[in-house]
């Protein structure tokens, strides 16, 4: 049923994009997010959703297949520029390349939010996102405290080129190298998907019999975390980044120490009245750190996590 | 091993040393040095623990390789094999998750579903005469976009059947034998292999395989029905697609629907370490299982160095070149 309903949103959402341009003369702004798959998305999408109700105006949520997809998402962007809408959220792949483009914008007079990832130019109004180098620093604090503040650790990082993969890993390390002298990083790796972070953390548990702790920087990072601990029964610690289904019952069951959540609902909604602020003649600050949340067995059912977290 | 060809092409059987079982010799042995050398440099590589990893981690590429080798011996290509893999995953998600029926339901109407969508490939190439990498980039993107409707894009679980995890990550071998750990799902690529590999030296199909690839019209002037066994082949490497879709979900427990693309350049490198002709006519399935450990061990001991992801694939696409360098030689000298 929910699947369907799903599948049903997913096709509504379709053909209000094709209608888009029919009824230009309501306020109307298209969202493109970086990828539609992950449920970190769908999340974003359901913030972006009901404030856009909310605030009266009409959006469309759409997002390349994958995430490392650059040119795609350009194609999207100048097709929803060229719709002349009354404000664009854009969370941009690469946070250089598409600035071009972004300046097309920029001059058509439209208004620009970015979120999640931030652009590296004053042409967004504002950014809406977590503060990734914080928030993987509270990561690391979890883990050193769960270890003793000593020993090896590694880290798995979803990729090297955008904007959150760099932050969380340099936040993660930062952290350590600033407050934890006696742990030492013996191994940073990359890892796109589930099955090849598994495999991934399967040869660094080889490589590191004395390792203590992982810290994998994205939800299929963190599946991939899960499984490699439950295959080998390694007991070290786990520390993750999201949310879904597997990685909140590994942490709901102790498999891993517990994970940090951003807040995807929160970044949709912030896209959006930001937008809709923007029309109202309202400034608006540089960014808007959306928050983010340490999660654990023994908080993570606190209606405030919980709001957070989805499957 | 008796390859017949049914063409006339001069026979590739000269007493033991066939171009076949050199080329599996060659990459035998490099599979040999590789181990020796990651067994030298890289610390802890040599533990029987770090070889169910290997072996593990060959599993699904292993078996997408075998489906893959059927139809680059026929003297086609499978471009599809990855996402279709992701699609059958999602097949057996729907069938077990979302109509909640019991395994075996699961299991056999993934295999079909993806034998179904494969004969669609294969149809489009036999019937509609369009060039088998166009016809599997377009399956490609249909199984990849389906995978993703069908799922309404979000990752199905099986935790209502927790039988489904045994498929690739229990091991029945320990009940028998205890102390050997070899997880199920390394069971399940040895038999596709013997499988394959009995389907293509010692059935109709595999004669027709061959024939195909060698010397297709020479082929349909004997009167084979060549327009049905291209549909079959593809069929064929489509119903083993199922098998990697119910590997990998069985190991991450859950239909990843975004997953898949880029597993089947992994799958026909295997195909090509191995010695199989992307020219078609020439290829053994356990070259191609020998293709992917190779693959597998250089990834497991370049992780285990510590070598970063970047060089890792530099490297491997430099393993790629030369495998195919001594099939062009060894070709030469036959």
């Amino acid at each position: 049923m929910k699947k369907t309903l799903i599948a049903s949103v997913v096709a509504l959402a379709s053909t209000t994009m094709l209608c888009a341009p029919a009824m230009a003369q309501e306020t109307y702004f298209p969202i493109i997010a970086k990828g539609f798959s992950h449920q970190f998305w769908q999340a974003v999408k359901l913030g972006a959703e009901s404030a856009a109700e909310r605030n009266g105006v009409s959006i469309t949520f759409e997002g390349p297949n994958t995430e490392a997809e650059i040119d795609k998402q350009t194609d999207i962007l100048n097709a929803a520029i060229a719709k002349k809408p009354q404000g664009l959220g854009f969370a941009a792949l690469d946070s250089q390349a598409q600035v071009p483009a972004l300046q097309k914008a920029a001059d058509a007079g439209i208004p620009i939010v970015a979120f999640d990832s931030g652009v590296e130019s004053d042409l967004p109004l504002t950014t809406c996102t977590t503060d990734n180098m914080a928030a993987a620093a509270a990561g690391a604090d979890g883990l050193a405290k769960a270890i003793g503040e000593e020993g090896e650790v590694a880290a798995v990082i979803h990729d090297q080129t955008s904007a959150t993969g760099i932050g969380r890993r340099d936040g993660f390390l930062n952290r350590l190298a600033e407050a934890y002298p006696n742990i030492t990083v013996v191994d940073v790796q990359y890892a796109n998907d589930a099955l090849k972070a598994t495999e991934t953390i399967k040869a660094i548990l080889q490589a590191h019999p004395n390792l203590k702790g992982i810290f994998a920087s994205n939800e299929g990072a963190a599946i991939g975390l899960a499984v490699a601990l439950k295959e080998t029964g390694s007991g070290i610690v786990g520390v993750g980044f999201d949310s879904g289904k597997t990685q909140k019952d590994a942490v709901r069951a102790g498999e891993l120490l517990g994970s940090i959540t951003q807040n995807p609902v929160g970044i949709g909604e912030c896209v959006v009245d930001s937008l809709a602020k923007a029309l109202a003649g309202e400034t608006l600050p540089t960014t808007i750190d959306t928050g983010f949340y340490w999660y654990d067995a023994t908080n993570m059912d606190s209606p405030e996590i919980a709001a957070v977290l989805y499957d | 091993m008796t390859e017949t060809t049914l063409a006339p092409a001069a026979p590739e059987k000269t007493g033991f040393l066939t171009v076949a079982t050199l080329q599996k010799a060659v990459a035998f042995v490099v599979l040999i040095l590789l181990l020796g050398f990651f067994s030298l440099f890289a610390p802890n590589f040599a533990q029987w623990s770090n070889m169910v990893n290997i072996m593990q981690a060959t599993a699904v590429n292993g078996v997408l390789g075998v489906a893959v080798t059927f139809v680059i011996i026929s003297a086609g290509i499978d471009l599809s094999v990855g996402t279709m893999m992701t699609l059958t995953a999602v097949i057996a998600g729907l069938i077990l998750t979302n109509a909640g029926l019991p395994l075996p339901f699961g299991v056999v109407g993934a295999m079909l579903f993806g034998g179904f969508m494969g004969a669609i490939s294969g149809a489009c190439i036999a019937k509609l005469k369009i060039p088998p990498f166009i016809a599997t980039l377009g399956m490609m993107q249909i199984a990849r976009g389906l995978a993703l409707v069908f799922s309404g894009a979000k990752p199905i679980y099986f935790n209502d059947t927790p039988s489904y995890y045994y498929i690739s990550s229990g091991s029945v071998i320990t009940r028998l034998i205890p102390g050997l750990e070899v997880p199920n799902g390394v069971l399940v690529m040895f038999g596709v292999a013997i499988a394959a590999a009995v389907i293509l030296n010692r059935s109709i199909l595999g004669r027709y395989i061959f024939a195909l690839g060698s010397n297709e019209e020479a082929a349909r002037l004997s009167g084979v029905n060549v327009d049905m066994w291209k549909i079959v082949t593809y069929g064929l490497s489509g119903l083993i697609c199922g098998v990697g879709g119910l590997l990998i979900s069985s190991r991450l427990n859950s239909a990843q629907p975004a997953l898949g693309l880029g597993y089947e350049l992994d799958a026909i490198a295997a195909a090509v370490i191995g010695g199989t002709s992307l020219s078609g006519g020439r290829g053994t399935i356990l070259g191609t299982i020998i293709g992917a450990f190779i693959m597998s061990v250089l990834t497991n001991g370049l992780r285990v160095m510590g070598v970063q992801e970047e060089w890792k694939i530099v490297i491997t696409g430099i393993i790629i070149i030369a495998a195919v360098y001594v099939d062009t030689v060894l070709r030469k000298k036959a």
